[in-house]
């Protein structure tokens, strides 16, 4: 029933599932360890996905399409910030506000490119590396994206754990009031991390156009920004924990696909459940098992400095 | 960003237009609406409808004043939007999805002047209307073409919900799949939604590393087409000609051709022949439409051609007996045919199929 070629095939499928949610998750995490909580993670990926795919098949550059759609998710999470941060609106209306502006505002650009295509991103074939039986198309034979979201995944590691600016963000995120008495800019940095937040869910969605299913639909994401989302609490806001939430959810997601087409007579609405249920299970076994922390005391709290 | 900037003015200055200024050519004029489930950029299921109401306009010049509502979600919604549709002067409204059954229903009992058409529903009034457009037809000429295309004779099918309309759907082709080669095979996927390209994409690449070499889909995204297009497999599209996608895998594709029938109903609205009817047309009608077939010998070409041409001509019924259900037992017997209401109401698999409807 299984040989070794499907199961390497099966690993590259979710390798590229779990790499959508892995990007958008990332960027959130940032934004939520320094204390806002963007609920526009959907609308700032579609607007990604949208602008992405236009200039991708504008210039003919993937490239281009790519720094195009991080760009654009910036843009987008500024709305946000603006919003939440700088007018300090509640959080939770100003994400949502986020989303549903960014649903509209990718249908708008992308309407004039419903029905084309483009080349999807090459895989970087390694040449030797490729053809290891198993895992060889898994792990070197992806596009740039699993790979940037690899680095990516170091850099936040490292970067929240290890450095002065990590650091002072998670201050920022824990307790506002005293990072503001210590002289830190809590507004400034907490638009920096939404930006950063902005710019991975915009490379999430630059991934969906380009590479994933290389073309332009409206709702195209179909939902994946709220896993994404989702993904985070459930992580407990621990970069580790939510590669496993996104490469478990992934597996979960593409492995039901399979366990249907052998005809086995499970009901495929359990099966499409499964992916959720998996995951919110083994979240909350981590999250029981290690008292770890919850989430940043001051997430979602509009911050005012006092004069 | 210059470029998307002025767009969203100009659609802004748009929308004041619309809702903003009073027309004054609105009394003339007949207004009709179109309420979707989906967005128009999806390229299937509501493209389509889409392209049906521009052709409405198109045809029917400065008599007719369209508009329409996109993304419109089943349930209290629905009925709002209709309401709010009613109330600003349509003649004639479409609901273009099986879940605005009961809010059309509802808002038809307060309008009784507007006329009302639902789609691929089963409730009817006095002054709401239901159609439909019998798809099965063309899945059992896919089914043929992917009997004979096949080389392992497997023919993956990527299905959204355990409803009739896509189980007849699997069954048809099936069938035609049974009447060339009577040992052929199915996998079946079901993805649980109507729209979520890069699950259906999982699913293609899915069905195509089990085995399956030619992949049909009931889903509206392009995005099994392109992924048997990069994993080598053949594939039908769906709703809308997917050709710029698989280039050299499309074989053929159902095309939901809705204008005819929009044309014809919006003209009864305007010169007062419109009736409550119930219509559900296919291939002979123009309503069911293949999209050329290609990739594929001359002799499979002809094949496809002629049964086509056979279910224009009323000469072919896929539902046609004899039928057996899994376990054996004849549902249909020798030169009789399903009856509508049953294909309307199916919710069992035909013999041949190693699989079981979920849920039951």
């Amino acid at each position: 029933m299984l040989d070794a070629a499907i199961i390497g095939a099966v690993l590259a499928s979710v390798v590229a599932a779990a790499t959508t949610l892995l990007l958008a998750s990332l960027g959130e995490l940032v934004a939520e360890r320094a204390g806002t909580l963007n609920l526009g993670v959907e609308g700032m990926m579609i607007v990604g996905a949208a602008v992405g795919y236009a200039t991708a098949y504008s210039s003919g550059s993937l490239l281009l399409g790519t720094l195009a759609a991080v760009l654009a998710g910036v843009v987008v999470s500024l709305v946000f910030a603006g919003l939440a941060v700088w007018l300090a609106a509640n959080q939770v209306a100003s994400g949502l506000a986020t989303t549903i502006l960014g649903l509209g505002v990718a249908g708008l650009i992308g309407s004039s490119f419903v029905g084309t295509r483009i080349d999807a991103a090459p895989a970087l074939h390694l040449p030797v590396l490729t053809g290891l039986p198993i895992i060889g198309e898994a792990v070197f034979g992806q596009d740039a994206f699993v790979y940037a979201s690899v680095l990516l995944l170091i850099a936040v590691t490292y970067g929240l754990a290890r450095t002065r600016v990590g650091l002072v963000l998670r201050a920022v995120g824990e307790n506002h009031a005293a990072a503001h008495a210590l002289g830190h800019p809590v507004r400034k940095i907490r638009t920096l991390a939404i930006m950063f937040g902005g710019a991975c869910a915009g490379l999430a969605g630059a991934h969906l156009s380009l590479a994933y299913t290389p073309f332009w639909a409206s709702d195209m994401t179909a939902g994946r920004g709220w896993i994404a989302l989702a993904l985070v609490v459930f992580s407990a806001w621990r970069p580790l924990w939510l590669l496993a939430g996104a490469y478990l959810f992934g597996a979960v997601s593409i492995l039901q696909l399979h366990v249907q087409g052998f005809g086995l007579g499970i009901p495929s609405q359990f099966l499409s459940s499964l992916p959720y249920l998996a995951t919110i299970g083994a979240l909350v076994v981590i999250s029981a098992l290690k008292h770890g922390q919850g989430a940043p005391a001051s997430l979602g709290v509009p911050f005012v400095p006092d004069r | 960003m210059r470029k998307i900037l002025s767009m969203a003015v100009a659609a802004a200055t748009g929308f004041a237009l619309m809702g903003g200024l009073p027309e004054a050519k609105a009394a003339e004029k007949l207004k009709a609406a179109w309420v979707y489930i989906g967005p128009v950029g999806d390229f299937g299921w509501t493209y389509q409808h889409d392209q049906g109401r521009k052709a409405v306009e198109k045809e029917l010049g400065d008599k007719v004043e369209t508009t329409y509502v996109e993304n419109v979600p089943e349930g209290p919604d629905a009925e709002r939007v209709i309401e709010q549709l009613a109330r600003a002067g349509n003649k004639i409204i479409f609901t273009t999805s099986f879940g605005y059954m009961e809010p059309t229903l509802k808002v038809a009992k307060r309008h009784p002047k507007v006329f009302f058409e639902h789609a691929t529903g089963y409730k009817r009034d006095k002054n709401m209307a239901t159609y439909n457009a019998k798809f099965h037809e063309g899945r059992y000429v896919l089914g043929q073409i992917a009997a004979k295309m096949s080389k392992t004779g497997t023919v993956g099918y990527i299905a959204s919900f355990p409803i009739p309309e896509v189980i007849s759907g699997i069954n048809s082709l099936m069938l035609g799949a049974q009447s060339i080669n009577p040992d052929m095979k199915i996998k079946i996927v079901w993805v649980n939604s109507w729209f979520d390209p890069a699950k259906e994409a999982d699913a293609a690449k899915a069905l195509i590393d089990q085995g399956a070499d030619v992949i049909s889909q009931h889903t509206d995204s392009p995005a099994a087409m392109q992924a048997a297009e990069a994993g080598g497999a053949k594939a039908f599209g769906q709703a809308s000609d997917m050709i710029s996608f698989g280039p050299k895998a499309q074989l053929t594709s159902i095309v939901d051709n809705w204008a005819p029938y929009y044309i014809k109903r919006v003209k009864q609205a305007l010169d007062g022949t419109w009736t409550s009817t119930d219509t559900w047309a296919g291939m002979k009608d123009g309503e069911v439409v293949m999209a050329p077939y290609t990739n594929m010998p001359d002799d499979v070409k002809k094949l496809a051609e002629e049964t086509q041409a056979a279910i224009t001509a009323g000469t072919l019924n896929p539902f046609k007996g004899p039928i057996y259900n899994q376990k054996g037992e004849m549902v249909v017997k020798e030169g009789e045919a399903l009856p509508d209401k049953d294909i309307l109401s199916m919710n069992w698999y035909v013999k041949g199929i190693d699989d079981k409807v979920p849920g039951q």
